[in-house]
């Protein structure tokens, strides 16, 4: 299988393990990923508060260099990615308004958009259409009963109903669960983690990451999974300053979940990045049955 | 909040003028006229994680939009607080579009300049535009430089433990990615432009002495 393939400007960066262990995974399914050349930043949530229309060409710009590309979907890791991909798709096909202008502003740079590209979530992908079986079947180890919190954050879930329920997905624990890991009680699952809001306003940002360390680790979580690299970032990176500020001793290690899968499908640590995380995961294998 | 007392139905000058730019914006959002639906029955503000920390709840945002008092909405830290987790837009039970609609009250706010000096989420999504535009992509170390820089450099020092322990382990990516298409985004920037006024068949006609949910029912 062969999908185009869309990391966002934060999986070159600090969320570059979410990169490599994305591509290991991959690698390691038979299925193949081809980087969209020239992307471009989607937008992400900023872009919208200043200027919708702008923001929407821009983010339209990778769907029509897709399409020109002859692609039919688009797989983008990022929530905020994944998100403001849909939301352009959406948007431009609601409102003729909307796509006449978009419409116009591509052309100004030589492109046009036909609506044709579907936004993917490798999480989607790997559960819809490489399958739980398949995943089984080349897992050489199994996760042994890893207690883990699976964490979906807000906006691969939302607004509208995608692959999964907006409140309480279950993707990801059937596809540990498949692997001998065991999904905690965690009913934030999809609760923000207040994503830019730890540059702008750290101190209702740090409340909301508490209330995420807590619930995992009250009910008993050895780490948490995440699938997207803001959500990543705020539960490891400021993880210290929330123990300083509420008093608590968490030492959680926040994984993507690419990672986590990488390990049952017999990938080296080094091809996933665990030595990228801040805060190392601790895991026990058994050879798969 | 201004301390002249209203009669019902009658706008200010400025709020005329808001209210213009807001419905303007708030048509940008496809369903944006279901705002015209809302019950009042608290469910964003019950869903939202975050609006223990705003000074107006989401369910009173729509009320004073309805009452006449953008200004007020506009000059409070409600929608720059939001973090845009769609929750509220998920439960609403009228299918209203909050997150948009808190998206159309920031750009009327940055069209209009009404915030405070230096706020946060003004200069972080200026910083944020002004790197898309020049390189195509974001660079997330310019991004908190230059944002730190003009509101408050001593907060970068506090980033310096974090910034260390990530560059150590190759996760801080020192000069931007510009891409080869940057001339393709200058391109939309300026076919974005020359779309500003909009054409005569497009722009919304509003009576902008309507209060309230009758605005947006005639547009």
């Amino acid at each position: 299988m062969r999908y185009l393939y869309y990391p966002g400007c934060s999986l070159e960066a600090a969320g570059r393990p979410y990169d490599e262990s994305l591509k290991a995974v991959c690698r390691a399914l038979g299925v193949e990923l081809v980087e969209l050349e020239d992307w471009n930043c989607c937008g992400a949530t900023m872009y919208m508060s200043v200027d919708e229309t702008v923001s929407l060409a821009i983010s339209a710009r990778n769907l029509a260099l897709a399409e020109r590309n002859g692609d039919r979907s688009m797989v983008a890791p990022c929530s905020a990615c994944y998100t403001v991909l849909l939301k352009t798709n959406r948007f431009l096909r609601e409102s003729s308004e909307l796509k006449g202008k978009v419409d116009r502003i591509l052309a100004g740079a030589g492109l046009s958009y036909n609506l044709s590209i579907a936004v993917r979530h490798p999480l989607d992908v790997l559960v819809n259409d490489i399958g739980l079986d398949a995943i089984a079947a080349a897992a050489r180890w199994s996760l042994d009963g890893l207690a883990f919190a699976p964490y979906y954050g807000c906006q691969i879930v939302r607004p509208e109903r995608g692959f999964d329920d907006r409140e309480f997905p279950n993707s990801m624990d059937r596809l540990f669960e498949r692997l001998g890991a065991r999904p905690i009680y965690f009913p934030l699952k999809t609760r923000c983690c207040g994503g830019m809001l730890m540059t702008q306003f750290p101190d209702v940002c740090l409340k909301l990451v508490a209330d995420l360390l807590e619930c995992a680790a009250e009910n008993g979580a050895a780490c948490i999974a995440t699938t997207c690299p803001l959500c990543q970032m705020n539960l490891e990176g400021y993880q210290r300053q929330v123990n300083r500020r509420f008093g608590t001793a968490y030492q959680l290690p926040i994984v993507y979940f690419t990672q986590l899968l990488g390990l049952a499908l017999g990938c080296s640590e080094q091809e996933l990045g665990l030595a990228r995380n801040l805060i190392p995961l601790k895991i026990s294998l058994r050879a798969a049955a | 909040m201004s301390s002249k007392p209203k009669v019902p139905g009658l706008l200010t000058a400025s709020e005329r003028e808001l209210r213009k730019t807001f419905l303007e914006q708030a048509h940008l959002v496809p369903g944006g006229e279901r705002i015209s639906q809302c019950l009042q029955c608290g469910t964003c503000t019950g869903s939202c994680p975050v609006s223990y920390a705003m000074d107006i709840s989401p369910r009173k945002v729509i009320a004073l939009f309805r009452a006449g008092e953008i200004e007020e909405i506009l000059r409070s830290h409600t929608i720059w607080i939001c973090a845009s987790c769609y929750m509220c837009t998920t439960r609403c039970p009228q299918g209203i579009k909050i997150t948009d609609i808190l998206y159309a009250l920031k750009r009327t706010a940055m069209e209009k300049k009404l915030y405070p000096d230096r706020y946060p989420v003004y200069l972080l999504s200026k910083s944020f535009v002004n790197l898309v535009n020049r390189y195509g992509r974001n660079h997330e170390i310019l991004l908190l430089v230059s944002y730190h820089l003009r509101r408050n450099p001593l907060a970068l020092l506090r980033l310096l433990p974090l910034g260390w322990a990530l560059w150590r382990r190759g996760r801080v990516r020192l000069s931007p990615a510009k891409i080869a298409g940057v001339k393709a985004i200058r391109q939309i920037l300026s076919a974005s432009e020359a779309l500003e006024v909009p054409r005569p068949e497009e722009r919304p006609a509003y009576d902008e002495t309507m209060v309230g949910y009758g605005a947006v029912a005639r547009s």
